[in-house]
């Protein structure tokens, strides 16, 4: 290497000028790292530059056509099926199709709702200090807990013999339960611990309950919560690197942030409604690209994020997440001749005649209704000859 | 060419206006009043005043229009009206009119919103309107249900009452003294006197869209061009199913009229009354839930109004948003490995019938008389002749060709025959890409099919076995500009979705490319001679890499001479993977790849190098660097010689080629034997109950995983065996590694065994009770009895596993059925919701009506299409291209 570092800004200066400060920076990083002559550096300059001058896109470009086609395309590609979460036999999330449809669809729910709580400093490294934390997270039910339970018609009492071990693991004690249940108001005064063992608890039923009502009880009572996360059903531990992780089956954002021991700012869910509700569009948005890039990506499609991103923008220009489809983007079009060309025709040529509606053909699928060129493209360039003119200056 | 240049003015359509007919309108556009049910007279004659009046429009050609003048090609058609007995409700309205009803009072007919208020929300609404349609909509919504909750009207101070509607069409008010059903007569009434600003404010436009126009008091009957009338091969008639529902119509309006004017008992006229509603529902819209379809005699439901417009056939998608053209033409296609990618091939036929119109030039003139002069059955000729004037000699008519050649000046237009240098359009549905659809340059060629070069194949997703595509001639000079420009296939090299090539070596022109750069070929001179005159290379031959006791070539001295003489290139060959894995120039196995300005010094050329699909590649670099026509042109000359090559060599598949040896055979089945063995053992400890469960799982579900487990080792054990003793250099193994065609599981398959069949991920279940097929013992859950097949393609499956093959496969096909679909809809709606979108000058992204998407498009401006991979500028392979040769 004869160049010296000053000369060598000094050669990059009219790189500097024009490209992104990303890629000047790798150039720079890269150039200074191999021997070249001043003729083969001027020539990368010359060559990055005009690279990246050329790869601009060009005004007109139908960018959202393009952008559908690469994500609808290989769709015909992809499987069907759900699949093992990442090392976990447990869980089956969606992938695929399926998971692609229901992400541009957006769905309130996914079909497979999953998390990974990734948890703070105090947490992360003890296998049991995550344990901790997933007990916090997973619900636990009444009937999770117990090994029995009997209706006596004769005393009118609901039996429940609570499962020792069971309570142990998910760390409930008799207590727990008692308070529980104390919280349903047709037995809360009713609530008592056999004096013997303190593992069977006596719920009295009230005298005005017959025996069905007494069996809607029970059922009422056995799904009681005890403990943890409304929606998250299951809370598995794994191994990631040095730290452990909790990946969950059902999501709830919102209450999981909340929980002591969590890692805020890398709490994953894969619920887009969720993101929106609690972190705002922006994060919905990021959500969006990452989980479509993530399918596209595990199926072994290659399409270029800015496809993705596109859609991602569309699905949230109006400040909450639209779907793409009839209730979504395509629904609220201005156009009434592009609303009746997608689905349910009729109703939206009575509706717009019902409000007297004017359609101002500004889109493609209305000036390809009509018969005119589309609005993109070439004919985007609004230039005009005048032969009038042109004859009489030909003439001078 | 002197005299007046025709300037046609271009006429644009700004907007279209939507609105309802006011009765006084319908009357006016109204060229007959229709009075009578009858359609033909005694005579068989169109009756006055009936539904086929002859001012309606003309029926038969050759007649000219009673109302207008013109022929049936040019007569639009004109419309009638019927004066109802009584108002109707419009189905299609009924919401409409519903919410009206709601919203305002039942006796002065304001909007129940106290006035102050409404002059509130009316500025409010003035201003959102032209920025902010969707706000104003929503405003109009809030008011209108705001209003629907007053029960008093705030202006007149009325007690307003409940209006319930019972679908379809009827209302009913809930008044004090029990519900009284409102008529259409009723409602009309108070929807006349509703004000309106009221309308402004409910989100309607009362000058186009008056309420009371949604109780229909006309009808207008259509023209008879709508609702044509078939003359069947027996002499009857054939109404459509329009003229039968407008029959029906008059026919009860009639009875209607003479019961109220006889005087009959309210009942009867309000049976009447109802049941003419039904016939003007059925008219517009014949599956409106809760009313039973109109049939016609045969039992088959009426496709009336609305069903011509619905649907994927329906007017808006069928007729108007996809259209039959002209200039077509489809047939099977063939590969022909001999033209450019570049061309298409069409048959000589198809050249014959697709025409251009030419424009004659005092430079063109004498070319077009020879066109003239061969007629329309010579090839190289032409249809028709247009004289200046727009008159259209049709030359089949013509016997003396030469006196029309002779007689061309500049002016007239000529169509003639498609020739070899035209550009049109080829196609292959689905079209799921912008891919599907290029420009092709024409060469007229012999035979029925059209041809299309292999390397193309992959973009259209195109195969031989029938397939059939598409081709359309552009008849405009601006559109075959278009077309050369932008959509020749060359431009579409590199594809918008991932920054990569699309097109490039698929099969034979892998594998030749791969024979002829490996390290054993070396080729005489008369080989030598032979490839590069196939590829169309001219210049000097190198020295030759042997002398004695022969000369010979390398074929990577040969593949040099037609790469770019500037070009390096590094990088890994499809091959370099397992053990003939090469990360560096220290190769043993030639798997890497190194060109040296323009000279392919080592590594073997195959899919990664060259392949269709593949980014970052020779091929990608190539077509990327040295522009799209270089790129077409180094395809068409390379893959012409890689060709050559494989038809010297020779490239075949035998059955030897995936036999294994008696001493693999052995060992494969040592090793399956030994997995069945592990599955019983498997199934041992699960009956004992001593199988350890998979935490998570039921031990059912446990004992199924491991058996799978077991039996997915056997297979790869079998198939690493198989390959073992298989010469690597067999053809097939040649295929699977360069990927030509074929992986490692095929051969696999074809040589060692099938392995473990599944349905939906599990072994195969279903079947009888506990068993999949009467040959087993109920509750067996053995390999066998599961779908496990031990036999290979070559050995031959026994009738057993052929069952279970044959329900493994099925479930692919399944697959691919319900998937097709299911993509198909996502990317129509994709499409749909992002097809408005483009780049503007200051590269944002917007929509038509100019609101901004993206700041600037994709965070950097870049054409993902014009990328490397993504990529805005890839300095390492700058560097390369630089400094590479010395690296």
């Amino acid at each position: 290497m004869n160049i010296s570092d000053e000369e060598l800004l000094k050669l990059l200066e009219p790189a500097k000028q024009i490209l992104p400060p990303k890629i000047f920076n790798e150039l720079y990083e890269k150039v200074r790292g191999i021997p070249l002559t001043r003729d083969e550096l001027s020539e990368v300059v010359n060559l990055a530059v005009n690279e990246y001058l050329n790869t601009l896109i060009e005004p007109g470009e139908p960018i959202g056509t393009v952008a559908a086609q690469s994500v609808g395309e290989p769709g015909t590609q992809m499987t069907l099926r759900t699949f093992h979460y990442a090392g976990v036999r447990e869980l089956n999330v969606t992938l695929g199709l399926p998971r692609l449809i229901e992400l541009v669809d957006a769905r309130k729910l996914p079909d497979t709702p999953i998390m990974v709580i990734y948890l703070d400093e105090g947490h992360r490294y003890d296998r049991e200090k995550a344990l901790e934390v997933a007990r916090r997270i997973e619900i636990t039910r009444l009937e999770n807990v117990i090994t029995r339970v009997d209706i006596d018609l004769i005393t009118s009492t609901i039996i429940i013999d609570l499962d020792l071990e069971m309570m142990k693991d998910k760390g409930i004690t008799t207590n727990t339960v008692v308070k529980a249940l104390g919280k349903i108001k047709a037995v809360s005064q009713g609530v008592r611990v056999d004096e013997d063992d303190e593992n069977r608890i006596y719920v009295e039923v009230p005298s005005n309950y017959d025996f069905l009502k007494t069996q809607k009880l029970r059922d009422r009572i056995l799904k009681i919560k005890l403990k943890g996360i409304k929606g998250i059903n299951r809370v598995i531990v794994q191994r990631r690197g040095n730290e452990y992780v909790l990946i969950t089956d059902g999501t709830n954002l919102e209450a999981v942030l909340k929980v002591e021991g969590v890692d805020v700012r890398r709490v994953f869910t894969n619920s887009i409604y969720e993101i929106e509700n609690v972190l705002g569009v922006e994060a919905a948005r990021q959500a969006l690209i990452n989980e479509i890039h993530n399918v596209l990506e595990e199926q072994g499609l290659d399409v270029d994020i800015r496809h993705v991103m596109l859609i991602a923008d569309m699905m949230t220009l109006t400040g909450s997440v639209k779907q793409i489809g009839r209730h979504g983007i395509a629904g609220e079009k201005t156009s009434v001749l592009a609303r009746a060309s997608f689905e349910v025709t009729v109703k939206h040529l009575f509706e717009a005649s019902a409000r007297g509606e004017v359609d101002e053909l500004k889109g493609v699928a209305e000036n390809v209704i009509i018969g005119q060129l589309i609005p993109v493209g070439t004919n985007l360039v609004r230039l005009a000859m005048n032969p009038t003119l042109a004859r009489s200056r030909g003439d001078r | 060419m002197r005299g007046e240049v025709a300037v046609s003015e271009e006429k644009v359509v700004k907007g279209i206006k939507f609105g309802l007919l006011s009765p006084e309108l319908i009357r006016k556009i109204s060229v007959t009043a229709i009075v009578t049910a009858d359609v033909y007279d005694e005579d068989g004659l169109p009756s006055e005043g009936g539904i086929m009046d002859p001012r309606l429009g003309v029926i038969e050609p050759g007649q000219k229009c009673v109302t207008c003048g013109n022929s049936i090609v040019a007569c639009p058609g004109h419309f009638g009206h019927l004066e109802l007995a009584r108002p109707v409700i419009h189905v299609g309205f009924v919401k409409h009119i519903y919410d009206i009803l709601r919203a305002t009072c039942r006796h002065c007919g304001r909007l129940k919103i106290p006035e102050e208020e409404l002059n509130r929300y009316f500025d409010l609404l003035k201003r959102l309107e032209g920025r902010w349609p969707l706000l104003a909509r929503g405003l109009t919504d809030y008011v209108r249900r705001k209003a629907m909750k007053a029960m008093e009207c705030p202006h007149c101070k009325s007690r307003q009452f409940k209006i319930k509607l019972e679908k379809p069409t009827s209302f009913l008010e809930e008044g004090p003294g029990g519900s009284r059903k409102l008529w259409p007569t009723d409602i009309r009434a108070r929807l006349e006197r509703v004000d309106n600003r009221d309308l402004k404010l409910m989100g309607h436009d009362p000058e186009f869209a008056r309420p009371e126009w949604m109780v229909i008091t006309v009808l207008p009957v259509p023209p008879i061009s709508v609702r044509p009338s078939i003359l069947l091969e027996t002499g009857i008639r054939s109404e459509d199913d329009l003229t039968h529902k407008l029959v029906d119509i008059i026919r009860t309006n009639d009875r209607l009229r003479e019961s109220i004017n006889a005087g009959a008992p309210e009942v009867i006229i309000e049976d009447l009354w109802d049941l003419f509603q039904y016939h003007i529902t059925t008219y517009f819209d014949n599956e409106v839930p809760g009313v039973p379809p109109a049939k016609h005699r045969s039992g088959r439901a009426l496709r009336t109004l609305a069903q011509r417009l619905r649907g994927k056939e329906g007017r808006f998608r069928g007729n108007l948003s996809g259209k039959r053209v002209d200039f077509s033409a489809r047939t099977v296609i063939s590969p022909d490995p001999n033209l450019s990618i570049n061309e298409v091939g069409v048959p000589e036929e198809v050249a014959k019938t697709l025409t251009i119109p030419e424009r004659v030039t005092p430079w063109n003139i004498d070319e077009l008389r020879t066109h003239v002069l061969n007629g329309p059955y010579r090839h190289p000729g032409a249809n028709y002749v247009i004289d200046p004037s727009g008159r259209r000699i049709d030359l089949r008519y013509i016997k003396d060709l030469k006196a029309i050649a002779e007689n061309l000046k500049p002016g007239y237009i000529i169509e003639r025959h498609l020739k070899d240098g035209d550009v049109v359009l080829f196609n292959r549905q689905p079209s799921l890409h912008r891919m599907s659809i290029m420009a092709h340059i024409v060469r007229i060629l012999p035979g029925r099919t059209f041809r299309l070069h292999l390397a193309v194949c992959p973009p259209y997703n195109a195969d031989f076995d029938g397939d059939e595509m598409n081709l359309h001639v552009p008849q405009s000079d601006e559109a075959r500009a278009e077309a050369r420009v932008l959509l020749l296939v060359q431009e579409h090299i590199l594809s918008p979705r991932y920054g990569g090539p699309t097109i490039g070596g698929i099969q034979d022109y892998i594998s030749g490319a791969y024979l002829l750069s490996s390290k054993a070929t070396l080729l005489t001179k008369e080989q030598v001679s032979e490839l590069l005159a196939g590829s169309g290379y001219e210049g000097p031959i190198p020295e030759p890499v042997v002398l004695s006791p022969k000369v010979l070539w390398s074929g990577k001295q040969i593949i040099s001479l037609i790469l770019p003489p500037d070009f390096n290139f590094r990088g890994k060959a499809n091959m370099s993977a397992g053990p003939l894995r090469c990360d560096d120039y220290e190769c043993f196995w030639d798997s890497y790849v190194v060109v040296k300005r323009g000279k392919l010094l080592m590594g073997v050329l195959d899919k990664k190098t060259l392949g269709s699909q593949q980014p970052e590649s020779m091929l990608h670099w190539i077509t990327k660097e040295y522009g799209n026509s270089f790129g077409r042109k180094f395809m068409d000359n390379a893959f012409k010689m890689f060709l050559r090559f494989v038809e010297m060599r020779g490239f075949t598949m035998a059955l030897d080629d995936v036999k294994p040896p008696a001493k693999a055979v052995e060992e494969i089945n040592a090793v399956v034997e030994d997995s069945k063995k592990k599955v019983a053992e498997l199934i041992e400890q699960y009956n004992e109950g001593k199988l350890e469960p998979i935490p998570g799982r039921t031990m059912d579900e446990s004992l199924e995983i491991r058996i799978m487990e077991v039996l997915a080792d056997a297979r790869d054990n079998a198939g690493e065996i198989a390959t073992k003793y298989l010469d690597p250099f067999n053809n097939v193994f040649i295929m699977a590694r360069t990927g030509a065609r074929g992986n490692v599981l095929n051969m696999t398959q074809m040589a060692a065994l099938l392995g473990q069949q599944s349905v939906r991920g599990e072994r195969i279940r279903r079947g009888y009770d506990g068993r999949t097929l009467p040959h087993f013992k109920p509750g067996d859950v053995g390999p066998e009895a599961r779908g496990f097949v031990r036999n290979s393609f070559v050995g031959g499956l026994s009738p057993i596993e052929l069952f279970f093959h044959a329900a493994g496969g099925r479930e692919g096909l399944v697959d691919t059925a319900v998937r097709t679909s299911q993509s198909g809809y996502m990317q129509r709606r994709l499409v749909n919701a992002l097809q408005d979108l483009r780049v503007d000058y200051d590269l944002t992204v917007r929509t038509p009506s100019n609101s901004v998407v993206q700041l600037i498009y994709g965070d950097d401006g870049v054409d993902p299409g014009k990328s490397s991979y993504g990529n805005a500028v890839n300095i390492d392979r700058i560097i390369e291209r630089v400094v590479g040769w010395k690296l």
